[in-house]
This record gives structure tokens, sequence and C-alpha cells, in this order.
């Protein structure tokens, strides 16, 4: 698939560690949704969504078999009693999820909730993408409820196929709404709602791939590769390493170089030169913006939003991506992610405090890109703040960041 | 106040029992020298035989790493560790939490492997262990205090909890702002932003948070960080509360406190 092979696109990153932990993080954070209840209201309300969308499987199984078999109800008959009181256990998820849903959309688009509605979310693809998703699922749900309520209907007739099930917990409610149709227009209205449902659901599954909501299910993967070292760590780059220890140690540089070694790049300028794990990052992001809700400097009204820079990430990756299935291979298109996507301002802007990282609920690393696109900016492209050269040459000639006399470092013990 | 290098240490054939990493604000800035100067009032109180790198030491390369500038990053990296690993060393303490994440997170990969301490840790294992006796009455007993967690402590190294327990020692109120532990908001420096003006925004990321930190009602916002101190202080100055609200490195209440 394609985005499997995008993501490869990314650089090579030994992922080592205690693989009980990694596994540990996808049971808190992925199927727990640990980070999630930092933020209590919509916490309960994903929840819902969340177990809803996994219990329901287990009736889409029963749809789908009926769809198979050209049978009605394949359980009911094997279950018994329990069949109507699982059914209306799924009922109520699926009440839940339509309401929960409602008050998503109600979020987004009447309270304008800020990290929901500014930024890189005020407009265009992103919003329509997120209102796209809400109301499927809130159509998906009704049509069930609407199948059960004619069903039962049905039922009342006598109507062949129909199972004796008796009124189901939640769609009773609505099932007189539909009592006054006749038989066959009871059966339209159940296999329509059946019919609807069932092509909803793989459409919609065909969709995720284009869609935020691609979430579902990265965000277990990305829980697993999830760094387990300190979040404070930056990346070690062995070749500068090695550089300067061969400047310091001479006889530690190996005698021969391969004429045919490859000028080391340093740093990201586009998505290639990142780790496979941030081009992961990007797929499984869902845009939710807690990220850039914590930023200080996003807080502090500056350009930079860590949310923005996952969604530029997987804009670009997938226009890199088209590229490539177009020309078969990468074909520089005088593009990067680095300016033509996320500017220097942005870039500049970021404290390195954590925040964004702590606050991704699915194990994204916003903060490992900044750094790496920060480095080209130095390294490759020299474009360095007036006060950053100054800073880096006092360093390097007095040894701290100011311009003070290396000598004078210990003056304050005889004051 | 007693101070020794390691040099001088090496020149009697002794060994500290640990060194103290002063790092460049706990050596030039002269607010942060007070902040070095009561840790060093408290090791010498306690009777811990400490040492200095003096003029040995080097910036741990943090700012430069952070800008992009790895290879700088890794000249300062490989001066330290030359100078660390030549002396033998094996414990370090540090007063800077930005110190601290480069010696303990970073400097492993490049052959300089220590067990790092940050003072916040050094301090309550000090008081726990009973060495650190709080003098009579208690100079911040019952004051109200907000403590800010640096990012570079809490989130980048997971310590909140040492920090206030130190504070908690000195039977002060604790309150605590909104957003604190890893929730608490940045001070502004970190990310060698510290050396640069900040860009172009509605307000400075500094002010942000001493606005949060003077609202709880706090005579003294305590930190951990000597970046933080500085940060806090020109926001408690934007506030013009200077008269009724301080800055305190824990080192610098427990030092007042003994």
């Amino acid at each position: 698939m394609s985005i499997r092979r995008n993501i490869n696109l990314g650089k090579e990153e030994v992922f080592g560690g205690d693989t009980g932990l990694r596994w540990k993080n996808v049971l808190l954070l992925a199927f727990g949704q640990k980070k999630m209840f930092k933020r209590m209201t919509p916490a309960i309300l994903h929840f819902f969504v969340y177990a809803g969308f996994i219990i329901i499987n287990a009736e889409m199984l029963e749809i789908v078999l009926d769809g198979i078999l050209g049978t009605h109800r394949l359980f009911s008959p094997f279950l018994g009693v329990v069949y109507p009181v699982l059914l209306g256990m799924f009922e109520i998820l699926a009440l839940t999820v339509l309401v929960s849903c409602v008050i998503f959309l109600i979020r987004r688009n009447v309270l304008k909730l800020k990290r929901l509605t500014t930024g890189e979310l005020s407009g265009g693809w992103p919003k329509t993408d997120a209102n796209l998703i809400l109301v499927t699922e809130i159509v998906l749900m009704s049509l069930l409820l609407i199948m059960n309520a004619c069903d039962y209907n049905l039922q009342q007739l006598h109507a062949e196929h129909y199972a004796q099930t008796g009124p189901f917990l939640i769609s009773q409610y609505i099932a007189p709404l539909f009592s006054g149709l006749s038989e066959s227009s009871l059966l339209a209205v159940e296999r329509g709602a059946w019919w609807i449902h069932i092509i909803g659901i793989l459409a919609f599954l065909n969709y995720l791939p284009y869609s935020k909501h691609l979430h579902i299910v990265l965000a277990f993967p990305n829980a697993y590769y999830a760094s387990l070292e300190p979040a404070g760590e930056m990346h070690n780059m062995k070749d500068i390493q090695n550089e300067v220890l061969y400047a310091m140690e001479p006889d530690k540089a190996p005698t021969e170089v391969p004429a045919d070694a490859a000028m080391p790049k340093f740093g990201a300028k586009d998505v290639m030169d990142l780790s496979w794990k941030s081009l992961l990052d990007a797929y499984a992001c869902t845009e939710c913006g807690r990220c850039t809700a914590s930023c200080p400097a996003n807080i502090t009204g500056k350009k930079l939003s860590p949310r923005k820079i996952m969604m530029d990430t997987r804009d670009r990756l997938e226009e890199v991506g088209k590229n490539i299935d177009a020309n078969k291979e990468f074909v520089d298109d005088n593009k990067s992610l680095l300016h033509d996507y996320i500017s220097t301002e942005e870039l500049r802007a970021c404290t390195s405090c954590n925040a964004c990282v702590e606050a991704c609920p699915v194990s994204i690393n916003p903060l490992n890109i900044i750094l790496e696109l920060r480095r080209n900016l130095y390294m490759e492209e020299s474009n360095v703040p007036q006060e950053w050269m100054q800073m880096s040459n006092n360093i390097e000639n007095n040894m701290a960041p100011w311009k003070m006399s290396p000598s004078d470092r210990d003056a304050w013990a005889h004051s | 106040m007693t101070v020794k290098t390691m040099a001088e240490y090496m020149a009697e054939g002794t060994e500290p029992e640990v060194l103290f990493w002063v790092g460049c604000a706990g050596s030039f800035d002269q607010r942060a020298q007070r902040i070095t100067k009561a840790f060093v009032q408290i090791l010498n109180k306690v009777g811990i035989q400490f040492a200095i790198l003096g003029q040995e030491e080097g910036c741990t390369g943090d700012p430069a790493r952070r800008s992009g500038n790895e290879f700088l990053f890794q000249m300062m990296a490989y001066n330290n560790i030359q100078v660390l690993n030549g002396y033998g060393i094996k414990k370090i303490v540090t007063a800077c939490p930005h110190c601290f994440n480069t010696l303990k997170n970073e400097y492993p990969a490049l052959g300089g492997e220590y067990e790092v301490i940050h003072h916040a840790t050094f301090l309550q294992q000090l008081i726990n262990d009973g060495r650190i006796v709080m003098k009579e009455g208690g100079t911040f007993k019952g004051k109200k205090i907000t403590y800010h967690d640096s990012c570079y402590l809490g989130r980048a190294n997971n310590i909140y909890e040492a920090p206030r327990a130190v504070l908690e020692a000195m039977d002060v109120e604790l309150v605590e702002m909104k957003r604190c532990r890893t929730n608490g908001l940045c001070c502004g420096a970190g990310g060698a932003q510290m050396f640069k003006e900040e860009e172009q925004g509605t307000t400075r990321v500094n002010f942000e948070r001493t606005q949060e930190a003077v609202a709880t009602g706090a005579s003294i916002i305590a930190a951990n960080c000597p970046f933080c101190t500085t940060m806090l202080m020109d926001g408690v100055k934007n506030q013009e509360k200077e008269d009724s609200v301080q800055v305190l490195d824990i080192a610098e209440m427990i030092a007042q406190s003994i």
C-alpha cells in the first residue's frame, strides 16, 4: 500500500529497548487511551465512540455474514434469549456514539472551540474531513437503529424471515415512526438501511487512508514505536561525532575512505530525511490540536503550531508519494518540507519544552521534526539568526554562550 | 566558602565525593552565581567533599545542539568528556537542568558515562538522610510559595516530586499553578531561546508564565533552573511586582533555612 511505501521513504531508525515496555505503551496509551483523560469531556465522549466502534464490530460480523449467506439475524437462533439483550447493548452503544458525535459536531461548529477551529483547522480539507467523519458516523448509527426499528415492525406483521426477537432496547422508541408503513415499504426501508449501512462502512474504510481518521489504526503501531528514552535526549549524529573524533585523534580515522562515499546530509530538509517514525507520526495524527494548545510559542501568539508541523509533513509526504507514483522514482520538484511547507519563523519559535510530545495521546513527536529541520537550517544552509551565531562564537571561543573570559569561570568562588 | 578544583584534589592525591558541575550560567551570570554560592554553602555546611572543574569546565553544548549546531555540540562534548574521564569522575551534581539533561542523557553515547544528579534530587536525598537539618522556626515556614517546573527537569527527565519534597521540608504552603508537572508551561528560555529575541507574537512566554505564577498569590516563585530564574524575574519586573514577589532557586531557599 502506498502509505506503507511512503513511511518507508524515511530514514531507518533502530527501535530497541524493552519490548515489554513497548507493549505496555500499546495497552495503556492506545487501547487504554491514557493520555486522552488529561481532558475529561472529550475523553469520555471519545471513549464512547471508541467502545462503540470496537463492540459494534461484533454486530457487523453478523450483518456481513447475513449478507454473504443470505440469512437474516444468523446468530439469533444460537443465542436465544441472550440475543435481544446483546442487541440492546449494541443499540445503547450506537446511541452513545450518535450522541457523542453530535456533541463533537457542536463543539466544532457551534461552540467553535479554539483548539478545533483555529490556525490550520480554520477551513479547507482539514475542517471538511473532521465534519465528514462525524456526519458519517451519525448516519451509520442512525441506519443501524432504523434497520432494527423496521425489523421489529416486520416482526409484528409476522413477515417471512423476520425472527421473533421482541422489541429492541432503543429502536423500539423509533419503531412507531414506521408502524404505518405497509410490509413491502417496511421491507424496502429495512433492506435499504442494511445496504446503505454496509456500503457506508466499506466506503468509510476506503476513505481512511485519505483522512486524519487513520489514527484508529496507526495509534497502535505508533504507541509501540514511541521513544523509551528520556524525552530530553536528542538523537546523536554519528557522522559528526566521528568527524570531531578524527579531527582530535587523527590516528583513529579510517585510513581509506571509500571513493563512492556519499556526502552526509545534516538534519532534514525534506520528508525523506526524517526518521520513518516521524512519517508514521504524520499519518497517525488526527489533528486534535492538544499539542498546539499546550505549545508555549503558540499560546503566546507565535506562528509555530506543532499540529501544523505534523499536517505539513503528511501533506508533503503525500505529494512526494504521488510524484513517485507518476515518475516511478522521486523526481526533484524544487520543493521541500523546509521552506515550502514549514517556515524558519515557525522553527525558530520552538523552546524544545516537550509540551507537544507530552500532550499527544497517540505518541507523536513533533519536536523531533522541528529539531531535525533546525539542524538542516544551521549546518546546510547556515541560515542562523545573528544572535545564535554570536552564541556559537562565544561557546567556541570562550566555552560559554556569553562573551566572558574563560579564565573568569571560577571567579565566583573567590569573590 | 571552601571550593576546591579537581586539579587541587589530584595534586593532594585525594578524591572528592562528587563533582559539582557549575555550568555557564552558574559561573558567569550574576543572578545564577548566587544560586551557585548558595549550593556551595549547603555542601560546605553538610560537610560534603566536592570539587569543581574550574577553568577546565566548558559549556556542555546544550544550546548549540538545540539551535542546530551539532558540530559545536560534539566539540564541546568531546572536550568535556576528555576532562571528566581524565579525572575518572563517577558522580556529578549540577544546579542546571540543561547541563543535567546533556550530561546524563547525551554524553553516554559519546563515551561519557557518569552518575548525574540534579541538585533538586541531591538536596532531597540530603534531607531524607538527615544531613540537612532546618533551623528552628523556619525561614519560609507557612509562606505561600508556588513551584515552577523546568521543562528539562520535568518533562525531559520526569522529575516532579523531588523539588516539591524539598519545598515541603521547609514547611511552606505550596500552591500549584494550573499548568504544573507534566502540563507545566515553559519559561521561554529552552532550545537556545535564552540567547535570542523571541519571534513575533502577542506576548512573551515568560510574561505568560509569570502572570500565572503571580496569580496564585504566592510571595515566592521557586525554581530549579538558572534560566527559568532569569526569565521569571524579568516577568515579575514586567508586572512591577518586584516588591511583593521573589524568584528563588530551591538551593537558595535551603541555604537560608539551615
